[in-house]
């Protein structure tokens, strides 16, 4: 076996990152600025000019978006915050990631299939409004704008109710790295409320490590397009839906003011990242300011409390949510006021043609989890011969903060030029974008945390590299790495518009019939679309604690812990 | 000047039209066309799956619909191949496509044709000047598209609940104030939602004629000045006081199943019928169309200029007028769309086939739909949609 | 089998961690690196063991056996290691802890268990092959890690505070084992601790860092 030398290792991942992932958002992004900046020449449009940006300014509606955006975005990604924090802080023992497995389910499920779920708990002729209707007989669903709410707080709510498990678990795994109780009996012996320790001491330890994931929960919110056409306001809608619209406007020049609008929205995600880092730096400095009196601050308790009812009242919420699509999918008719379902039927599930787009489904989930994983961990292995990168981690993760409306028009047509649209090659390119970073920030930490004395015991042993990741790392990281796979699987399940646009629309995953199914609004078939959409991560990552838990059923320092 | 000129050229290709179709077959022979049509109604593509196995069948051909959430977005790649100087062997073979999207495509050359009158079963259809089948909104199709189903703008509602529903448009004002939140109509951006709009323009303009014309902004204030008037008059009693809109007719419906408003739209005659045998709508949901008529226009399929399989996508385009494929289309309970065929151009088979076919309660029949209005020229629709925008979304 | 440093010295960016460092360690004999925490003894392993991480750099040579092998890696140095935790690899069972480090050059499935079997039943673990470490008592683990460092048959070790995580009584106990089975094999040792009691025992010379 030839060695594996690190800086040729880095350099090769770093080569396939780079030219694989950064370029064609790069790409994609300039293409989409020349349109933005009137450059469009299959449509005759040649020559620079600021037209575009007059006709999105002229677009009614368009102020409103923006704020719509801003609010429920920035608002979704606090509150969630805030929750996730007090929710940690409540159960301030320490919270381990294993007490967090049961978010699972709720991490797994995409977007739009819980989006459709809570549409309908939630809807005047919903199940909580079916409810009201037993008790106090209403015969007709009250005219009130449960969903679809001109101030968007449906939306944050669906995105506050999908982001807060994602939260949560990371926070588990971050806190899984700090001595938690040890922390908490040091401060409350001088005189310091639990809470008052948590956020004085335990979360400015907390932060850097859930940094990243909380700019890719609040870059999500604000460019989320299918969970806004779903729940949020149509009238004008966020700017995101708005410049998708715009984008499949039947007026082809329409294409000018939504180029300018994808860029506005990447502008926008960019600005609100920036101002967190603001906030970050006044926060530290006050919250120094604030450490340094002393002061031993008034008991948290009942905020933290309310914290912890918000977080379980929103998850009993979302279990309310997937359990309606499973319903859903098996009822044959079922209407307002009814609380069940008057007739039932299998046939929704025998009819609708799935089995094409399960195989296409977990094909895709398959080559880009294994290309994903095998990437992520060249990347890391290169890391012990060299430091840390920072500049290069941060490239990894540019897709996931980069709106995707904003560079996948243009990366559509670089690809075409590429001559590999249309094909498994360019999903699979696509996706690989947005899976790469999930799995590496699920498995970089647990990677780094193994004790390297470990590996130097096995050199000492003989074990050349080859073998030491082989038999040692692999081995005594296979829950990490299983759980990171499940999650690259519930990402790749999720991608919608990459395998639209990149795909040429033919290959249909169930997540692109799911979206286009939906458009038709069966309830039922949307049920059956959403209910695998959600069964096949969910089975993903029902192997990813089982796997491990039966190879390891005799290693008592492998059971649990970590993942 | 090119415009009458295109026109006559179909003509002149009308006669050695049957060698070319056999070289037309040939080359079609093993091909799969990729045909891009929106994918929101199961039917529609239980029934282009039905036709997929045909033509596989009868000419080699196979269809594989590529599902669209709107039919812009296969506009939108054939633009993107086009910016790609991508000229040949595209990736959409055939759009299901109408109105501003196949103005949008032939205005900027993005069509392949014309081919209409290539077609053997083109002698079924009445091109005549003037002809439902002929204009596509005004636009003069030119044989740059083939029509494949009829489509007609109606009403349903559910009979149980209400009975009182207006002859005309204008009626709705009074009805909606009386039925406060019961009304509602799909954002404007949608396809249905500008057409509840354009059959309110169309009653409502003091001169019709000026509608087929292209848009002027002189012609457009004096024709929509009493729509706005009109709708400002409605629309506080719209369904959440007119702040929002379903995204679609097909969430409409679903709002009418569920109960949250008392009628929706559709441009399929025979959907509420399908709708109930699917258990989508109540059994007791019927159809109305205003004592005036409606808006009536016909579905077409056209081939975008870089198809990579035309030859096979012209085979489809055929087969889906033929008279059996026709009769089979409007079928309740196949797809239940009324037929484009001229039906006085049928054979004894083929007129035997139509006759033949089931009834149920919510179908109407032909007769029973009322006149066809015109859709007016597709730059009003673009221009509509634009103001309403402008006027109601702050 | 002897060890030598000659000129040893590491650096972390542009600071030295300590003065350049001599040293030989005859074969069987166990010399003692002493000083406070912080010094940089356990770098000063690493740096024998060639295990320094990234950041440090290293002047000087390291010889085992006469043979320079300052430029090889780790694993071609021939020089075992032991940390105060026992360190056994928690996805293997015991037996195959000790197994990881046996040569390959020891062919045939019966000769490799015996081999294995030997060790353990040196180490006081008789019939233990199959156990999970996990479920070990710390003086066994102990062994145990011994005992799968020797089987790789090492030329030199290296002993970073191996005592320091033992209760007194079990000390002494492993201190008797581990010498006695390195001076029994020959091995040049060299051990890092701050325990003045584990100089005593080593009985080899004490170098102050």
């Amino acid at each position: 076996m030839t060695p594996l030398r690190g800086p040729i290792l880095r350099g090769a991942v770093l080569g396939v990152v780079l030219l694989g992932l950064i370029a064609p958002i790069v790409v994609g992004l300039t293409e989409t600025a020349r349109a933005g900046f009137g450059q469009l020449p299959a449509l005759g449009h040649v020559g620079w000019s600021l037209e575009p940006w007059r006709m999105l300014r002229d677009q009614p509606g368009f102020v409103t978006s923006l704020r719509l955006t801003l609010v429920t975005g920035v608002g979704a990604t606090l509150i969630a915050l805030a929750l996730a924090v007090g929710f940690c802080a409540a159960m301030s023992s320490g919270a381990g990631a294993g007490r967090m497995r049961w978010l699972a389910p709720f991490l797994a499920v995409p977007h739009a299939a819980m989006a459709v779920g809570l549409a309908f708990v939630l809807a005047p002729s919903g199940w909580i409004a079916r409810v009201f209707a037993f008790v106090l007989g209403w015969d007709q669903p009250p005219d009130v704008a449960s969903v679809h709410d001109g101030w968007g707080l449906a939306l944050m709510l669906g995105l506050v109710v999908k982001e807060l498990p994602y939260l949560l678990l990371v926070m588990a795994s971050g806190l899984s790295q700090v001595p938690v109780a040890r922390q908490m009996a040091v401060g409350r012996a001088m005189g310091y409320a639990p809470g008052v320790v948590w956020i004085k001491v335990i979360w400015p330890q907390l932060w850097p490590l859930i940094r990243l994931p909380v700019w890719v929960v609040l870059a999500y919110g604000l460019s989320v397009v299918d969970m806004a056409v779903i729940l949020g306001p149509s009238n004008p809608p966020t700017l995101a839906v708005a410049v998708v619209r715009w984008f499949n406007a039947a007026d082809v020049a329409m294409i000018l003011p939504a180029a300018a609008g994808a860029l506005v929205q990447t502008a926008v995600v960019v600005v609100a990242i920036a101002a967190l880092c603001g906030a970050e730096v006044v926060l530290r400095r006050a919250g120094l300011w604030w450490l340094r009196r002393g002061g031993r601050g008034w008991s948290w308790g009942p905020g933290l409390r309310v914290a912890q009812g918000g977080v379980v009242g929103l998850m009993a919420l979302a279990a309310l949510a997937l359990l309606s699509l499973l319903v859903w999918s098996l009822a044959w008719r079922w209407s307002f006021p009814m609380l069940w379902p008057e007739g039932w039927s299998g046939a929704l599930w025998m009819r609708a043609d799935w089995r094409m787009a399960m195989l296409h489904t977990l094909v895709l989930a398959a080559v880009t989890v294994v290309l994903a994983l095998v990437l992520a961990i060249c990347w890391l292995e290169a890391e012990e011969d060299r430091a840390r990168a920072p500049w290069a981690e941060a490239l990894i993760y540019l897709p996931l903060l980069v709106p995707q409306i904003g560079f996948l028009y243009g990366l559509n047509v670089v690809f075409l030029r590429a001559g590999v649209a249309g094909g498994y090659a360019a999903v699979i390119c696509g996706q690989l974008l947005f899976v790469f970073p999930y799995v590496m920030i699920a498995l970089s930490e647990p990677w780094r945390a193994l004790d390297a004395r470990l590996l130097r015991v096995g050199a000492a042993l003989g074990a050349g590299r080859w073998r030491r990741l082989l038999a040692l790392r692999l081995p005594m990281l296979l829950r990490p790495i299983m759980t990171a796979a499940a999650i690259g699987v519930a990402v790749s399940v999720a991608q919608y518009l990459p395998t639209l646009f990149l795909g040429a629309g033919r290959i249909a995953t169930l997540t692109t019939e799911a979206v286009t199914l939906s458009s038709g609004s069966d309830r039922r078939v949307t049920g059956v679309y959403a209910s695998l959409q959600a069964a096949l991560p969910f089975a993903a990552y029902g192997l990813a604690a089982l796997i491990p838990a039966w190879w390891h059923r005799n290693r008592r320092d492998l059971r649990g812990g970590t993942a | 000047m090119k415009r009458s000129l295109l026109a006559v050229l179909p003509l002149l290709f009308a006669t050695p039209a049957l060698a070319d179709w056999s070289q037309t077959l040939a080359e079609a022979k093993g091909q799969t066309v990729y045909f891009n049509a929106w994918g929101g109604d199961a039917r529609t593509n239980a029934f282009i799956a039905w036709v997929s196995t045909q033509t596989e069948a009868q000419y080699g051909v196979k269809v594989e619909q590529v599902k669209l959430s709107d039919t812009a977005e296969a506009v939108t790649r054939v633009i993107a191949e086009k910016a790609a100087g991508q000229d040949t062997g595209g990736s959409v073979d055939m759009i299901w496509i109408n109105g501003p999207n196949f103005l949008a495509m032939k205005d900027q050359g993005l069509l392949h044709g014309p081919f209409v009158a290539d077609l053997p079963n083109a002698k079924y259809l009445d091109l005549g000047a003037g002809s439902a089948a002929s204009v596509d909104f005004t636009v003069p199709v030119e044989g740059m598209e083939s029509p494949w189903r009829l489509a007609k703008f109606v009403f349903s509602y559910d009979s149980a609940k209400v009975s009182d529903l207006p002859e005309t448009m204008a009626g709705f004002v009074d009805w909606a104030g009386a039925h406060k939140g019961r009304l509602t109509h799909p954002d404007p951006s949608n396809f249905m939602g500008a057409t509840f709009l354009k059959q309110a323009l169309v009653e409502m303009a003091p001169d019709p004629a000026a509608l087929q014309q292209p848009v002027t902004d002189a012609a457009f204030a004096q024709a929509s000045a009493p729509l706005w008037a009109w709708y400002d008059a409605l629309r506080p009693n719209l369904w959440q006081a007119g702040a929002t809109f379903p995204a679609s007719a097909e969430v409409q419906n679903q709002m009418l199943n569920d109960g949250e408003v008392d009628v929706s739209m559709s441009f399929d005659p025979a959907s509420t019928a399908a709708g109930i045998a699917e258990g989508t709508l109540p059994a007791t949901a019927r159809v109305f169309v205003p004592k005036a008529g409606s808006i009536g226009n016909i579905s077409f399929v056209a081939i975008p200029y870089n198809a990579a399989h035309a030859a096979g996508a012209e085979v489809v385009a055929n087969f889906l007028l033929e008279p059996a494929t026709q009769a089979h289309m409007q079928d309740i309970s196949v797809l239940g769309s009324f037929s484009v065929l001229d039906a006085a151009k049928l054979d004894a088979a083929g007129a035997a086939a139509f006759a033949a076919l089931p009834k149920a309660e919510a179908l109407p029949a032909l007769e029973g739909l009322g006149p066809v209005l015109l859709e007016p020229h597709a730059s009003w629709m673009t221009r509509l949609v634009e103001e309403w925008a402008k006027r109601y979304t702050k | 089998m002897s060890l030598e440093v000659q000129g040893l010295a590491v650096r972390r960016g542009d600071v030295a961690l300590f003065a350049p460092l001599d040293l030989r360690v005859e074969c069987g004999a166990v010399a003692v690196v002493m000083g406070p925490s912080g010094v940089g003894k356990s770098t000063l392993l690493d740096a024998i063991g060639g295990h320094l991480e990234h950041g440090f750099t290293c002047a000087g040579r390291v010889l085992v056996m006469g043979r320079d092998v300052t430029a090889l890696p780790a694993e071609a140095r021939r020089i075992g290691v032991m940390f105060q935790d026992a360190l056994l690899f928690p996805h293997l069972c015991l037996g195959d802890n000790l197994a990881f480090g046996l040569p390959a050059a020891l062919r045939g499935r019966t000769a490799r268990r015996a081999a294995v079997e030997a060790a353990l039943a040196q180490a006081g673990l008789e019939g233990l092959y199959a156990r999970d470490p996990a479920t070990l008592s710390g003086g066994q683990k102990a062994r145990a890690a011994l005992m799968r460092a020797l089987l790789a048959e090492p030329q030199a070790l290296l002993l970073d505070e191996p005592f320091s995580k033992l209760d007194a009584g079990l000390r002494a106990e492993m201190r008797s084992f581990v010498f006695g089975h390195v001076k029994a094999r020959g091995i040049a040792t060299l051990m890092v601790t701050h325990d003045p009691a584990d100089a005593g025992a080593a009985g080899g010379a004490v170098v102050a860092l």
